[in-house]
């Protein structure tokens, strides 16, 4: 059913309909609206039989849920920035474990400086915790990977994060359509656990592996991903024949049958980036766009082929590895490696600073005349950034950089307006 | 694709207002994305909202640069904020007052944009009189539809009851009903 709403009341929904039976999370800005709907449906018995759990922290909401998927419940919990920072250890379990938890990330930065605001730097610091993360690029992408991740998490027995922007999506209202519960029920069979704790059969989950069979069981986790790399696109074609349209997989392209140029990027920013690249087309540019859905198990074979017929590709991603550059462009670069393709990264829109258009035109052009450095860094102020370092030169007790910045820049504290 | 921002202040229901007139806009079977400039808001503090509308699917995230509107729910911050940044030539002003242009000191701005469609309306008034409570959002969306003609009196309707249950909803649909008679009849006629 076609509805206006907001983007968590919408997965909200979605999640009630993958019929969960634990919930346990902990509020955190931009996930709260998420789980408080959730805690009203449960509390009203719309969503039944489900139990809501209350806990004092990420790390519980993370341990609880393991402890009830081992017990074979269908488990689901959501969080943010330093709250799933504050849940890494148990981030690492429940995938070390194998158990099929689908967690929503509401992309939000991490401090130090505190900052509630949307960039992908979260997630992405779990890239290698064994959890696989899929990025949603509106909000009725955001429903329909839920469900698809219920599917695909509990086939592998692996979890799963379903990634959506922060505010951009978490807080936008748009159309998005709710599937119907038959449509739901029909895609997502009853949860058959491969482990469970049981006390008439007793097992035990979690034991010491020692260097004589460490590896065997990390590689079987590899191993899932890569199976992954094979179901999900057969899990979106089949939720394509349920649902009537396409969402998921592990990429889509935009625009790319004669593009030189290729932008590659993750999550809502894709929708501005298309604008532009729709702009560019209509003005001749040969301009396409590659959209990674699937972060991890990561595409590397079809990312390549992607990008084999482009002269140049750019990846702009909401992310930075400090010393480093990109996080997304370096597996990118990986995947075209000896293709002899130039490649960029932009680094854009940290902490929430917003991406525009016209930005996107100028940046996109500075790529197409292979006038930008391997790594450029969006709308950075590079006056603030060359006082603070003159400032440091000057004198040793140069202060904090954040208050400095603040200062600088004529910032009494965040701008909320 | 119609591009509207809400400035207001921190408790007036900015976000909402731009959220039910995506809501509204749907109910005309329109594509509309309604989004906040940032998700924490303080009682007081200057806050933006955005709504767009358009036939097609709206795919752009960044904030409205290029406004068709803007509805303005305090008129202390057209001193405050650039309200007017980014206005289209033809662009509608709505603004929370009991004053005409004139004596919101706008007068100039208005001689430099001649084309620039202004109203005001006394929101708040009517807030307080249909719903005992100094928030001007929803009969400022009336007020915004009966000015551009964009929504329909209707939907705001629709928008109120899909918001508000009871009391709170009928008190919102008289302001509503009173703000859109008073901008359709009264307030823009002096201009």
């Amino acid at each position: 059913m076609l509805k206006q709403i907001e983007g968590s009341r919408a997965v909200a929904e979605a999640v009630a309909l993958c019929r969960p039976e634990v919930i346990c999370a902990y509020p955190i800005s931009p996930q709260t609206h998420i789980v408080e709907a959730l805690g009203e449906m449960v509390k009203s018995k719309r969503l039944s039989p489900c139990e809501y759990i209350n806990v004092e922290s990420e790390f519980a909401a993370m341990s609880v849920s393991i402890g009830a998927s081992a017990a074979g419940a269908r488990a689901y919990t959501a969080t943010a920035s330093q709250g799933l920072l504050f849940m890494t250890e148990a981030v690492y379990n429940a995938s070390g474990l194998g158990l099929p938890i689908v967690m929503t990330v509401a992309n939000r930065a991490i401090g130090a400086p505190i900052n509630i605001w949307n960039d992908h730097s979260d997630s992405l610091s779990q890239r290698d915790s064994g959890w696989m993360q899929l990025f949603a690029e509106n909000n009725q992408e955001a429903v329909d990977l839920h469900i698809q991740a219920f599917r695909l998490a509990e086939e592998l027995s692996m979890p799963i994060m379903v990634c959506m922007d922060g505010y951009i999506l978490t807080h936008a209202f748009e159309r998005v359509d709710i599937p119907a519960q038959e449509q739901v029920d029909a895609y997502l069979p009853l949860f058959e656990p491969r482990q469970v704790l049981d006390p008439s059969e007793p097992i035990s989950i979690g034991a010491m592996v020692g260097p004589e069979a460490f590896m065997e069981v990390k590689y079987l986790a590899h191993a899932k991903q890569m199976q992954a790399i094979e179901r999900i696109p057969q899990l979106a074609a089949e939720f394509r024949n349920t649902f009537g349209r396409d969402s998921g997989g592990l990429i889509r392209t935009y625009c790319t049958e004669d593009a030189e140029t290729m932008i590659i990027a993750m999550g809502s920013v894709l929708g501005t980036i298309k604008d532009t690249v729709d702009e560019m087309r209509n003005e001749g540019h040969r301009i396409g766009v590659l959209s990674i859905i699937s972060y991890r198990p990561f595409p590397l074979e079809q990312v390549k082929s992607a990008l084999l017929h482009c002269k140049r590709f750019l990846v702009l991603e909401k992310s930075l590895a400090v010393g480093m550059g990109g996080i997304v462009a370096t597996d990118v670069r990986m995947a075209v490696t000896g293709a002899g393709l130039k490649g960029y990264t932009a680094v854009a829109g940290l902490g929430g600073r917003p991406i525009f258009k016209s930005q996107l035109h100028q940046l996109f052009r500075q790529a197409e005349r292979d006038e930008l450095p391997p790594v450029t860094f969006l709308d950075l102020d590079w006056e603030a950034v060359n006082k603070q370092l003159a400032r440091e030169k000057q004198t040793r007790r140069s202060g904090p950089v954040a208050e400095n910045i603040l200062h600088d820049k004529g910032i009494v504290s965040a701008k909320f307006g | 694709m119609f591009q509207i921002r809400v400035h207001g202040r921190g408790g007036q229901g900015v976000v909402t207002a731009a959220e039910m007139l995506s809501i509204a806009a749907f109910e005309e079977g329109s594509h509309a994305q309604a989004f906040p400039s940032f998700g924490s808001e303080r009682t007081g503090a200057p806050v933006v909202a955005f709504c767009r509308i358009s036939d097609r699917e709206i795919r752009s995230r960044e904030p409205i640069v290029e406004a068709d509107a803007v509805i303005i729910q305090d008129p202390t911050l057209l001193h405050q904020v650039a309200v007017f940044a980014g206005l289209k030539p033809e662009g509608y002003v709505l603004v929370n007052s009991q004053h005409g242009i004139e004596n919101l000191g706008l007068g100039e701005f208005a001689t430099e944009h001649r084309a620039v469609r202004f109203c005001s309306l006394p929101a708040t008034e009517l807030g307080i009189r249909h719903i005992g409570r100094p928030i001007p959002n929803v009969p400022l969306l009336a007020g915004f539809a009966a000015l551009s003609g964009i929504i329909k009196l209707e939907s705001v309707v629709k928008a109120i009851n899909a918001r508000f249950r009871g009391q709170v909803a009928e008190g919102n649909i008289a302001a509503a009903t009173e703000a859109y008679h008073l901008v359709k009849e009264v307030a823009c006629s002096s201009r």
